[in-house]
């Protein structure tokens, strides 16, 4: 351990730690910008200059160890100064134009700017008038809002591993873009919005639907369904003041009953419905000798990573549709042949934690069975809108006929919840007397997870892995013979969805500090599925009435045309 | 600086020779500077399938070779002349006028600053300093030296080029 001082408070920290872990350890803050614990730390920005003993001049906290006896102050004239010049060159050429910002209140730049007094006006730089990059269905980029932090690029390079963009250029003219100025819909971007999470600043949104959205209700021949993924419930209320890890499913769905004349379902029976579909085709190619491992395929932008980068292994994802695409597809068949209602005048609005899911509903093999994919974030911003009292609302139920689902649909929205979700079944389909319902080796927060378990006989062999940096090693791991598992769990996203690129942005300083994000939303997703009655999707009254009235049984030929899908082979680049 | 798009025109004898000097880099960390220059002294240049050909090669991914292409001055993205003017606008040569010099040449030769004239003839660069400050403003053309320059000197210059005497 290394002793030291920071303002004076004594703290220890462990060999080879920086000043800003030191700081962080004496609860001291230090401003950042460019550093974001986990995804980039590369000390460019300047912001988290201090002062310390044994250096030379102003250094940045979050590179600079800490050596024994070393005294560092954060808080002198010479520091605040160099942070607010800072701020003020940043601003000469930022785009300014905070009030219709979608990071309005939410910027970190804006935030700095405010406590260190910065002035935006005080140097006048050079105002550039670089397009929007609008060409995906899923992010805006506005790189004159960019203030070249490059947390966008650590991101898609270190969490994913697709390094779809980069820094192009030099000096003032240096800019984020894919290679050779690609759009980013023409580059190999797989949509997972981890870049958007990244942004201290408003350079980099999700595309906004929720015009579109307003629109279907207010449109009297437009009968409008809102369906809500499972880890929104658990990352809603953050946006409300609600600590981090609050279930806030009832007041969620009171709030979207309240924003116009809607239906709201529960997305987790769709989640049941795949894992009746995935748990089936697994058992079948278990069985059946057919290829292994099966991929996971609820993920839109693992699907899309291994379209660019694995094209060959296409046939190892699982054919279902993600459980957003099957609950579109159910609603337009089974749900509008029940109830008599043309396909055309149902406006479906899924809600979901996602970007790449607004690419996903565009897919041409889903036929628009959703129109609309709005984010956690959207869906906030709508509740606003709307003038509701989110923190006041009843706790209301779904709507019938897809209300009740059971815990393993639940906890889809974690890393290792889909696997859990599909033993539970697939376990009960190898042998009706298999009992254990909870598979805690595949939980967690963990990059990669590995278990094994023994049913019917037969040893099946799991990984899982979120983040598409730890995906890429598992495909790796598969590819070259050194790894064999029968069934493999993958999201895109570190720790799942709910930490996904359209869930909320939390602040820098509670990003940066102790607090463990991703452990604390997905425990409320893990508390739900142990409170809940019905464990294991092949249990839901909701599925039974799926199969008795429509599917037949999993893997049936209506099954197969409604609720499966295939993959197409693309680019490198 | 996006490419400016002439078409690629590689040959299979220009492919092997990247390849080989792929084979012998790969193995060395840092290794793209040098492929990438060797790269340019094959085709010329370093249009986006010979970056997508290093970033397969090399396993780095193409927004980071763009990025690096693109960094440094030494590599360009348009293909070369046959004949390569380099217009030196450093202090000495710019206080001299090196700027009337550039728009001069742009506007005859019809290209902007780092492109090539349609027909391949000449291409226009701008560079800093070729240690030939006592005779601002000055310009290289392939290895020759042109100082002392004025506005009204340059078509004189170019003829020779143009007629294939030099």
């Amino acid at each position: 351990m290394v002793n030291l001082k920071i303002n004076g408070i004594s703290v220890s920290v462990p060999e080879g730690s920086t000043i800003l872990q030191a700081a962080n350890a004496a609860n001291v803050e230090i401003p950042t910008l460019c550093y974001l614990k986990g995804v980039n730390c590369a000390g460019s920005c300047r912001m988290c200059v201090v002062e310390a003993t044994g250096a030379r001049g102003l250094v940045a906290a979050c590179v600079y160890p800490v050596s024994e006896g070393m005294e560092v102050q954060t808080n002198t004239p010479k520091c605040r100064q160099s942070r607010k010049m800072t701020l003020e060159l940043l601003l000469s050429s930022h785009k300014k134009k905070c009030l219709s910002c979608l990071r309005n209140t939410t910027c970190e730049l804006q935030r700095l700017s405010l406590e260190y007094g910065a002035d935006e006006d005080r140097f006048a730089g050079e105002n550039k008038e670089t397009p929007l990059d609008t060409s995906s269905p899923f992010l805006i980029r506005d790189n004159d809002k960019c203030i070249n932090c490059r947390r966008c690029v650590a991101a898609c390079k270190n969490l994913q591993s697709v390094e779809a963009i980069g820094p192009i250029g030099r000096g003032y003219a240096v800019h984020i873009g894919a290679a050779f100025e690609r759009p980013t819909i023409e580059s190999n971007c797989v949509g997972c919005g981890q870049c958007i999470v990244a942004c201290p600043v408003g350079a980099l949104t999700e595309k906004s639907n929720t015009d579109a959205v307003w629109k279907a209700m207010a449109d009297p021949d437009k009968k409008v369904i809102f369906f809500t993924a499972p880890s929104v419930r658990a990352t809603l209320g953050e946006e409300f003041g609600y600590p981090v890890g609050t279930n806030v499913e009832g007041k969620m769905v009171a709030a979207i009953r309240r924003l116009g004349n809607v239906e709201v379902f529960n997305m987790d029976v769709t989640a049941d419905l795949t894992i009746l579909e995935e748990a089936n085709e697994l058992v079948e190619r278990i069985t059946k000798n057919k290829p292994l491992p099966m991929f996971t395929s609820c993920c839109p932008g693992w699907i899309k990573f291994m379209e660019h980068n694995y094209p060959e292994m296409l046939g190892n994802i699982s054919t279902c549709k993600s459980p957003q695409q099957m609950f579109g597809a159910v609603l337009k068949t089974y749900y509008c042949e029940k109830n008599d209602i043309d396909p055309d005048k149902l406006f479906v609005v899924s809600v979901i934690p996602c970007t790449a899911k607004k690419y996903e509903v565009g897919r041409s093999e889903f036929h628009k069975d959703v129109d609309v994919a709005l984010t956690t974030r959207e869906l906030a911003r709508m509740i606003k809108t709307a003038g509701i009292k989110f923190n006041e609302l009843p706790e209301e139920q779904y709507d019938d006929p897809f209300r009740i689902a059971t815990g393993g649909g639940a906890i889809f929205g974690a890393t290792g919840g889909v696997m859990e979700a599909a033993l539970r079944t697939a376990a009960h389909m190898l042998d009706g007397k298999f009992e254990m319902i909870d598979f805690k080796e595949v939980r967690g927060v963990n990059p990669i997870k590995e278990a094994k378990y023994k049913v019917a006989g037969i040893t099946v062999k799991v990984a899982v892995a979120s983040g598409l940096a730890n995906a890429r090693k598992i495909v790796e791991a598969v590819k070259s013979g050194k790894k064999d598992y029968n069934f493999i769990e993958i999201m895109a996203c570190p720790g799942g969805c709910i930490n996904g690129g359209g869930q909320p942005t939390l602040s820098d300083s509670i990003r940066n500090s102790s607090v463990d994000l991703c452990g604390l939303r997905s425990k409320a997703l893990y508390n739900l599925d142990k409170k809940m009655e019905l464990r294991a999707s092949h249990d839901s009254p909701t599925i039974k009435m799926l199969y008795n009235e429509y599917f037949e049984q999993p893997g049936s030929h209506k099954a197969h045309d409604c609720l499966h899908t295939e993959y197409t082979p693309r680019e490198k680049y | 600086m996006k490419g400016q798009n002439l078409g690629f025109q590689g040959t299979p004898e220009q492919a092997e020779k990247l390849k080989k000097v792929i084979e012998e880099h790969k193995s060395t960390p840092g290794c793209l500077m040098p492929v990438l220059q060797e790269a340019q002294a094959i085709y010329g240049y370093l249009p986006i399938e010979v970056q997508t050909m290093i970033s397969d090669g090399l396993g780095i991914s193409l927004s980071e070779v763009y990025g690096v292409a693109t960094f440094y001055t030494q590599f360009s993205l348009t293909p070369k002349g046959k004949h390569r003017i380099s217009l030196c606008l450093g202090t000495a040569c710019y206080v001299k006028g090196a700027d009337k010099i550039l728009a001069a040449l742009e506007k005859k030769l019809g290209v902007k600053c780092g492109e090539c004239t349609v027909d391949g003839l000449f291409s226009l660069d701008s560079c800093r300093c070729v240690g030939a400050c006592g005779l601002a403003p000055v310009m290289m053309i392939d290895d020759d030296v042109y100082g002392k320059l004025n506005v009204d000197m340059l078509d004189d210059i170019l003829q020779p080029y143009r007629e294939g005497k030099k």
